[in-house]
């Protein structure tokens, strides 16, 4: 019975840390892969103030130790990102639609 | 054997007819003719607006709708361009440091010579646009460069523009194929979407002018450069042509790129060149 409090106090006890801890670990590589992303659209030529935005929000929401609300902002961010290096590609024909001919 | 023969030749010819006719479009639909394009760019442009006078399209958005043209005529007797105005002018006379002026950077003292501007200078490979002329003189008389986007370039420009009032652009491509280069990827620019709000320069100034966007009647891009620089109720001041389109690509939410990169310089030389024979009517006024 005692082992079994133990073990019951290991297990939920512990949660909270374990959570914490991965919440940091997680925000550190969405957040990689948000810049990344953003990097890419970079070198197109293409980036959004959106994603800066996204991006800087993520920033200070995990220097205020606030990892969810990080992690969302860096998911965020790597979708803008995409969604800019995507316009930049289909944008490489897409623009002739466009001209007066 | 001669059998074989005569049927691979018939098939090598017909595959590459085949090919022929496939590429051949698609030749023709890439092929860069700036003298072809600005007469389509004008005949869009008239025959949208059959209304409107052709030297008129530099009106920009007074030129889309009477009551804002009567509001025109009316500022235009005091106009708020009149200050920055007066500023070129003493700056423009001023000496620099060393003696020299900017009268010393420019033909014919850099006196009715806008409509000659952006050019495409082959030494460089790359098109040069007044703002970066200017600079350039500035530094090469050891002054430190003007902000493109704030007064005193703004000031310098629009007196440069006053001095060629009714002087039609008269941009040229020389026979370099970098400088075709340089007028299709301004063209590109133009038509390119960018931005969160998937928007080109073309998605206002081709597909809706004439139409409001907030508060705003948007300008036709023919003649669009011609009134540069400007000063803007919005803004409460003037603003070069550089601050235009950074400010244009911040409010679509895409990042701008710094004032005189290559793609300024570009659409800058493209949209001047397509507006060829449209007077000067520089510095302009906009709500």
């Amino acid at each position: 019975m005692r082992n079994l409090l133990i073990a019951f106090l290991l297990l939920f006890g512990s949660v909270p840390l374990v959570l914490a801890a991965s919440s940091e670990a997680d925000f550190k590589a969405a957040y990689a892969a948000a810049e990344a992303a953003n990097k890419e659209a970079g070198s197109l030529r293409n980036q959004w103030t959106v994603t800066a935005a996204a991006l800087n929000a993520a920033k200070k929401a995990a220097d205020a130790g606030d990892f969810d609300k990080a992690i969302a902002s860096s998911k965020e961010a790597e979708a803008l990102a995409k969604a800019s290096i995507f316009q930049a590609t289909s944008e490489k024909e897409a623009w002739k639609a466009l001209e007066i001919r | 054997m001669i059998m074989r023969s005569a049927i691979h030749f018939a098939a090598a010819a017909i595959a590459l007819a085949l090919a022929f006719a496939a590429v051949l479009p698609g030749v023709a639909a890439d092929t860069i003719d700036p003298v072809a394009d600005a007469k389509a760019f004008r005949k869009f442009f008239t025959d949208k607006f059959p209304k409107v006078k052709l030297e008129d399209f530099v009106n920009g958005p007074y030129s889309m709708d009477e009551d804002l043209h009567r509001q025109w005529e009316v500022k235009e007797q005091f106009p708020p361009y009149e200050f920055s105005l007066e500023m070129g002018k003493e700056m423009f006379s001023k000496p620099f440091k060393n003696g020299k002026s900017y009268e010393d950077c420019f033909p014919n003292k850099g006196i009715g010579i806008r409509q000659n501007y952006p050019y495409f200078d082959e030494k460089e490979g790359k098109v040069v646009t007044l703002e970066l002329a200017l600079n350039r003189c500035r530094e090469a008389n050891g002054e430190p460069p003007f902000s493109y986007v704030k007064d005193e370039m703004a000031a310098l420009t629009a007196y440069m523009a006053f001095t060629s009032r009714g002087k039609p652009f008269d941009i040229k491509i020389p026979n370099d194929p970098r400088a075709l280069e340089a007028y299709q990827n301004g063209k590109e620019y133009f038509y390119t979407r960018r931005g969160q709000l998937n928007f080109s320069c073309a998605t206002c100034h081709v597909q809706i002018p004439g139409e409001r966007i907030r508060a705003e009647v948007l300008a036709p891009a023919l003649g669009i450069l011609n009134a540069m620089p400007i000063y803007r109720s919005e803004w409460s001041g003037m603003g070069t042509t550089s601050r235009r389109f950074t400010t244009c690509n911040s409010q679509i939410r895409g990042v701008p790129f710094n004032p005189q990169d290559d793609e300024y310089r570009n659409v800058e030389y493209y949209l001047s060149y397509v507006s060829n024979g449209l007077p000067i009517s520089g510095p302009g006024a906009r709500p």
